[in-house]
């Protein structure tokens, strides 16, 4: 099964090679943030809210300070300046309510696990301990949880006008009506007799990031320099440096932040949190490394959720299923406070509800709540999947309504591979794809007329065990992003990426990338890329990265970004590098650098192969620089930063058989296929993978997951015991492959892959579901699609009570 | 609190240390002894991160007391080669096959896989998915997992 580079002219770029991470990986020789055991460390423990809104009374930590071990203990008060307040960079609108969100809770809580006091003891079980010595008591108020309850007049502000916000629970409101207010009903109006219109309510729920390692954070002042060197298990170490530096007023070329080896992160782990804010401020307030790595039971209640939409959607068609018009109407949950990028989130599905589509008018509104819940944010696909949830489901209901199979829906309005570059009704344009190319793959891999038949037979049968088929033909914005447009959308930072290589004197190369992996094989990818160009073998190439004392220029990894962003700068950088070392080899072979080639790796005199110098000779001779030509510098290196020119748009289609045993409700996945177009692979053996892991995780959201809070704001799902994370026992095998349309946003072809299986395959699945019971009268069914949830659909389908 | 001394062998060294009755075996090999590669991703048992052989049957070391490991043998994935060049094959074949990205899950799952394999030399599909249910990984899906073990399984002899 190895693939194993025999051929030298062989290009790397393209082949499934075995990753370089995984020897480490594989053997427990590892680096994750809590390994780091500095002397004289500090643990950190954190009191935290069990209510979820609630003026703290009482507040004493002292007796904390006289148990064993312990050597300091904090409120916000005893902090003071110290006590940071956590950003928020994407203000969407002029007149966006931005309350503060201080580390530590200032007089009340706003949310169950919401932080209140921190001990800080030389052993951890110890600074556990000497938590519960603090006393504290709390003046409950009313929670506002329900979203629908918390927009409402007179409802209880979750931050009220004595804090000095405006009284009201609406965080923002954000239209987007490219062709006006009213377009919809005017393109309605303007069919006349010959028009179908379908409105419903779909409900994305709210879920968890759920990576396997529970954040950390280590922060120790005593590094070289004066400088203050974080650990932390996080996507994006650069950013963290510049917005760690932005709240401590700390200089920020005294930060050194460092995310070893990561743990996953989807979207989970973009983000400064505050227990990272606590861990500098206190570890400088005292001058000893301070350590906290979070329970699994804390990062449910304090690390970011993500979706938490009530989506209003209306579509409508001529008769004979031409769409017309799509209006689109959001209630987005924000939790109880602002993280990094919570407004923005819902605005980056703002322009993917029309999604493959043609259609002439769409509007679009958005309005964001405060309520008494942890905050939410990016979770892997952030935006997308709640607007390809709608429209796939949406379209489905149409078709239904229309008495159209499915298929022959999308077809008829999907923009066709011979209109790219194609211009969308919510202003993007889409590159590059061919929908009709990936759908043709995945019937045919899928057998969708047999099972069609199958299904009549069932029916007709009156089968309990019911067969469903869900079809998803989505396609996503991702590639954060150019820089311009982020700044258009109000969003305060960039969306470039940065790479130097250096050839190094003893022939190996020193790749430094901006990107941040935590899974994703960044080292072995982005070694096949700058193999291809240099002509050097992949072991040759040593990536280094998620350092910013290392790799001190990036912009990290999420929103699919890495490849298409990073992948560009590497290019041109490696490019750069060969331009260089040309001139350095044109003199030592007394040449001109326009009768070179470069060819595997060596530079040649054309017609004369005889004549020729490896590029490990290039660079020891910019090492030594004892002949270089004049007005070379030494060393050979390049750099290159790249904002990109656009998004990139992969796209797919995935289809889902499902069972669904009528009497208990119980689904059960037969076949998915998923056919994903992301443009040119580096490596098809991470692509699959990165598929892989994406449609766990959208059928996770579909099937098993969903974040619960009761009318108090108690979180129900507050551990692994019941929070559903699928497990082996609970997934299928998936059917997987790809078409290939390179993208022409950037110059490797390449689009982003890590969201798209999260992307995709939610609708899939409950499309599925929803596709078996609608003979009897199910319209919808409520994610996660629990046995319990789809037997009450079945219910309220046949007219009981839901 | 009082400490009690134990004696526990971990990858075949032997470590005679003190600990708190209430010490976990996980928190125990990482930091008292120093063997990281076993790590901890929840506080509940499910997600089998800490996993490792004691006397040669997967448990998960979160769920173990230090001190019931007194006088037992502890293997964890820091001491399932046989030096730098002999891997196991169930480590082989997580690489070929790609059941790995972040590696976090890893350290259990390679060795829930070893006891796994260990049971039942030829499983299934079904029983490989069935086996390693108390294992959770975000990143792969399983998928490659499971074609990890079956191709593990084939190394090791045991698929016909």
């Amino acid at each position: 099964m190895t693939e194993t580079l025999t051929d030298a002219n062989a290009n790397p770029v393209g082949r499934p090679l075995r990753r370089k991470e995984d020897a480490r990986l594989l053997h427990g020789q590892t680096n994750w943030t809590d390994n780091i055991q500095l002397p004289g460390t500090l643990h950190m423990a954190i009191l935290r809210s069990p209510m979820a809104h609630a003026r703290i009374t009482n507040l004493d930590v002292t007796p904390a300070l006289k148990r064993p071990h312990v050597v300091a203990a904090f409120t916000a008060k005893d902090l003071g300046d110290l006590n940071g307040s956590v950003p928020c960079v994407w203000p969407v609108t002029d007149d966006i309510q931005m309350p503060g969100f201080p580390a530590l809770a200032v007089d009340k809580v706003r949310h169950v696990g919401d932080c209140v006091a921190v001990v800080l003891a030389t052993d951890k079980y110890a600074a556990a301990d000497a938590l519960d010595a603090i006393e504290v008591d709390y003046e409950p108020l009313p929670a506002v949880i329900d979203m629908e309850a918390a927009i409402k007049q007179g409802s209880t502000a979750v931050h009220d006008a004595a804090d000095g916000s405006h009284g009201t629970n609406v965080c923002y409101e954000f239209p987007l009506k490219p062709q006006g207010d009213g377009a919809f009903d005017a393109a309605v109006k303007a069919a006349g007799d010959d028009v179908v219109v379908v409105k419903r309510r779909f409900i994305n729920q709210r879920v968890i990031a759920g990576y396997m390692e529970p954040r950390a954070v280590v922060a120790s002042p005593m590094g070289m320099s004066n400088e203050m060197t974080i650990w932390s298990a996080t996507q994006i170490p650069h950013v963290l440096r510049v917005l760690l530096a932005l709240v401590t007023g700390l200089p920020e070329n005294s930060l050194r932040v460092i995310a070893p080896d990561v743990g996953g992160g989807f979207g989970g782990k973009l983000q400064l949190y505050r227990e990272e804010i606590l861990a500098v401020q206190i570890a400088r307030h005292l001058g000893r490394p301070v350590k906290w790595t979070e329970t699994r039971s804390e990062d449910m209640v304090a690390s970011h959720h993500g979706r938490d939409q009530i989506q209003d959607i209306e579509i409508a068609s001529t008769k004979d299923g031409q769409i017309i018009g799509l209006k689109v109407d959001l209630i987005a949950n924000m939790g109880a406070y602002l993280q990094i990028i919570t407004p923005g989130i819902p605005l980056l599905g703002m322009f993917m509800y029309p999604a493959i589509y043609k259609m002439p008018a769409y509007e679009f509104n958005c309005v964001g709540v405060f309520t008494n819940t942890t905050p939410t944010d990016a979770i892997r696909g952030a935006g997308r999947p709640e607007a390809t949830y709608a429209i796939e489901r949406i379209m489905d209901e149409l078709a239904a309504e229309l008495d159209m199979d499915p298929m022959q829906l999308r077809e008829k309005n999907w923009i066709t591979h011979e209109e790219f570059p194609y211009t969308t009704v919510a202003g993007l344009t889409y590159d590059t794809g061919n929908y009709e190319a990936a759908t043709a793959k995945a019937m045919d891999l899928f057998g969708y007329d047999a099972l069609r038949a199958e299904q009549e037979q069932r029916r007709a049968s009156g089968d309990p065990v019911q067969l469903g088929i869900g079809i998803s033909t989505f396609t996503e914005m991702c590639g954060l992003a150019p820089s311009r447009t982020l700044g258009a959308l109000k969003y305060v930072a960039g969306g470039w990426e940065h790479c130097t290589i250096r050839a190094l004197p003893t022939g190996k190369i020193e790749l430094i990338t901006g990107t941040s992996p935590h899974g994703q094989g960044h080292e072995t990818a982005w070694s096949q890329i700058a193999a291809s160009i240099l002509g050097v073998p992949v072991d040759d190439i040593e990536v280094v990265h998620s350092d910013t004392g290392r790799a001190p220029y990036g912009m990290d990894t999420y929103g699919s970004r890495s490849l298409a962003v990073g992948g560009q700068a590497i290019k041109k950088a490696a490019e750069r590098l060969v331009e260089k070392a040309k001139v350095i080899a044109a003199h030592q072979l007394e040449c001109s650098v326009d009768d070179l080639e470069f060819i595997q790796g060596a530079f040649r005199v054309k017609g004369d192969p005889a004549k020729s110098q490896p590029l490990a000779a290039v660079a020891f001779e910019a090492f030594t620089a004892h002949n270089l030509p004049d007005g070379v510098e030494p060393t050979l290196q390049a750099e290159a930063t790249v904002d990109p020119d656009d998004f990139s748009y992969p796209h797919g289609t995935h289809l889902c058989a499902i069972e669904v045993d009528t009497e208990t409700g119980k689904s059960k996945i037969r076949s998915y296929v998923a056919v994903d177009d992301v443009g040119i692979q580096v490596n098809p053996l991470i692509v699959e993978g990165q598929v892989h892991g994406g449609l766990a995780c959208g059928i996770g959201q579909a099937l098993y997951e969903g974040v619960e809070y009761d009318s108090d704001g108690n979180l129900l799902t507050a551990s692994f015991a019941d929070y559903l994370i699928p497990s082996a026992a609970d997934l299928p095998s998936f059917t997987t492959d790809r078409t290939v349309t390179p993208s022409s946003t950037n110059p490797l072809g390449t689009k982003g892959v890590g969201e798209a299986g999260a992307i995709a395959s939610p609708p899939a699945i409950i499309n599925a579901i929803v596709d078996a019971l609608r003979p009897m009268g199910v319209t919808d069914v409520k994610m996660p699609a629990t046995p319990e949830n789809v037997w009450r659909a079945i219910q309220a389908g046949q007219g009981g009570a839901q | 609190m009082t400490h009690i001394p134990i004696s526990v062998t971990v990858d075949g060294t032997v470590y005679d240390v003190e600990v708190e009755p209430r010490r976990l075996l996980v928190h125990f090999l990482r930091e008292d002894i120093g063997r990281v590669g076993t790590v901890v991703g929840c506080d509940t048992s499910n997600c089998g991160a800490c996993t490792v052989l004691l006397d040669g049957k997967s448990v998960k070391s979160c769920s173990v007391l230090a001190v019931q490991a007194d006088g037992h043998a502890v293997l964890t994935v820091q001491g399932l080669a046989e030096g730098e060049h002999k891997w196991h094959p169930v480590q082989e074949a997580f690489k070929e096959c790609h059941g790995l990205q972040c590696g976090y899950c890893t350290p259990g799952m390679v060795m829930a896989a070893v006891d796994l394999l260990q049971e039942n030399p030829n499983p299934s599909e079904e029983e490989i998915r069935e086996g390693l249910e108390g294992n959770l990984c975000r990143c792969t899906g399983y998928h490659n997992i499971v074609k990890s073990v079956e191709y593990a399984a084939e190394l090791m002899g045991g698929k016909s």
